[in-house]
């Protein structure tokens, strides 16, 4: 097993990936902060370090509708994007996770227009959290690596066939530079192994329609089986997890448990802001206070059970979330912590904090004031602000 | 034909047999259904090329009438008829009357 040890961004360390996989068909449109991954990825294209058919797309909408069109054609197909132009595809991420077409898409996660703002937060990956997809959130540039090439086997397995985002947080990690490793080129290769197609349009032995009228008396079964596929994916997840083991030595659940086994209370974050909570996490252990974190990788299909199952035995715990969901609701992450602990009637006391917007600073403080108000809360049973924004000015 | 449930959908929704829209009759869509008069018919086969469906029966090179079964009355043919001398050879009626 060899790696090679490097010290690269999150946008370089997912443009690595890529080259290594060396997809059939790629069409995208640069947007801040994902540009740099494909203006890597054309650079591997010119310079023949791949042969992938490169198509600079007009739009995002055009990206997302040439990568539909070339993996219903047969092929292995990839593109990345972020916040508007993930937006602007909106219509076409159902029409590839309802046709089950095995793209892989890096989302760079920035935040949503207007007011405009180009920096990380989770609004665009939660906004698409519906969509049929599959989503894979990564919290470091490592993380963005691994998760992109186990990306391309988790779509292409036979029993899922559905596409897959793997999210990354925008500048925190796309633009930081890390130390990391790189898995061997031959290793990648022989893990993602050769694309099989699956009722390819180009078999013109075998001619086929994609996209046909689906009317009241079907839509309903389309939609069950949808579902029921997503069901599968977990356990899939956790299958290509134990392979990718064995060629990179890094361990991957559906989610990542920070001290929580003896922990009493916790907090449920994703991506960057992880690492952050950690070391606060650590210092209080230090002082005692028995803390823990639970980061969800898989997203969509989440975990529910699994997740519930980890979180009960906890006196409370604090979702903190990096979008809201706007209408007096919670932030999207919270609801479904909610939602998976609902079955446990003795569960944690829950309190949803929003942090991070558009890229402000998520700070080793803020951490602090979520875990200390956790302390009162186990202590006393009682929420002051079920939610509150936080890093936020009066 | 017995409906099938949601094990037995096929992926994607893909069709994988190749002319199956036969069977899948939409005439009945159809508001007005046009009618064909042959001694108007020049057999220019402007109809059958304009025809966004294949509603238009020809056999041996000819105009031989519509397929109802499929055709949606969208009256294209019936517009792009040169006919003759200025008499269509093609009309819309109203279904039902
Ligand atoms: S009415 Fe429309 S569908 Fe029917 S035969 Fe004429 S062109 Fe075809
Ligand atoms: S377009 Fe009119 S004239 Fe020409 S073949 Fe059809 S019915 Fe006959």
């Amino acid at each position: 097993m060899m790696a090679k040890v490097v010290a690269v961004t999150g946008n370089e360390a997912v443009a690595y990936a890529l080259r290594q996989v060396n997809p059939d068909v790629s069409a995208a449109y640069p947007i801040t902060p994902a540009t740099d991954i494909m203006q890597r990825f054309t650079s591997y294209v010119s310079n023949g370090q791949v042969k992938t058919e490169m198509v600079l797309a007009e739009s995002e909408h055009s990206a997302m509708s040439g990568c539909i069109g070339a993996s219903a054609a047969g092929g292995r197909v990839m593109t990345a994007t972020s916040s508007q132009g993930l937006a602007l595809m909106w219509e076409e991420l159902f029409i590839a996770s309802g046709s089950r077409l095995p793209i892989v898409m890096a989302l760079v996660n920035r935040a949503l227009s207007a007011p405009l703002n180009i920096h990380g937060d989770h609004s665009d990956g939660m906004g698409a959290r519906d969509c049929g997809w599959i989503q894979l959130w990564s919290e470091n540039a490592q993380e963005a690596y691994d998760n992109t090439i186990q990306a391309f086997r988790i779509a292409e397995h036979m029993d899922v066939r559905l596409p897959v985002m793997v999210c990354l947080d925008g500048f925190i990690i796309s633009h930081s530079i890390e130390r990391m490793e790189y898995i061997d080129d031959d290793a990648v290769k022989n893990f993602v192994g050769a694309f099989k197609a699956v009722n390819p349009l180009l078999d013109i032995e075998h001619p086929v329609s994609y996209g046909p009228l689906i009317l009241p008396d079907y839509y309903m079964e389309y939609r069950k089986a949808h579902a029921e596929v997503m069901a599968k994916v977990p356990g899939i997840v956790l299958d290509v997890a134990k392979d990718f083991e064995k060629i990179a030595s890094r361990k991957y659940g559906l989610f990542e448990a920070y001290r929580l086994d003896d922990a009493e209370i916790g907090i449920v974050i994703l991506n960057s802001a992880a690492g952050t909570s950690k070391d606060v996490i650590d210092s209080f252990r230090e002082k005692g206070i028995k803390a823990g974190l639970l980061k969800p990788r898989l997203f969509r299909p989440f975990p529910y059970d699994e997740i519930g199952n980890e979180l009960k035995h906890l006196k409370a715990v604090c979702v903190l979330d990096r979008a809201d969901a706007f209408g007096g609701s919670y932030g999207p992450l919270f609801i479904d912590i909610a939602a998976s602990l609902y079955p446990h009637k003795n569960g944690p006391v829950l309190s949803n904090k929003i942090y991070g917007l558009g890229g402000r600073d998520y700070l080793p403080e803020h951490a602090e004031y979520a875990i200390n108000e956790l302390v009162e809360i186990a202590k006393t049973g009682k929420v002051k602000t079920l939610k509150e924004y936080i890093g936020v000015r009066e | 034909m017995k409906l099938k449930g949601w094990k037995n959908v096929n992926p994607g929704a893909v069709c994988t047999e190749a002319g199956s829209a036969l069977q899948f009759k939409t005439g009945s869509w159809r508001a007005y259904r046009p009618r064909w008069i042959e001694e108007n018919c020049i057999q220019c086969l402007f109809c059958w090329a304009y025809c966004p469906d294949m509603a238009v029966n020809v056999k041996d090179g000819k105009m031989t009438g519509f397929n109802y079964d499929y055709c949606k009355g969208c009256g294209i043919c019936a517009l792009e008829c040169p006919g003759k001398k200025g008499n269509k050879a093609i009309v819309m009626e109203e279904e039902g009357k």
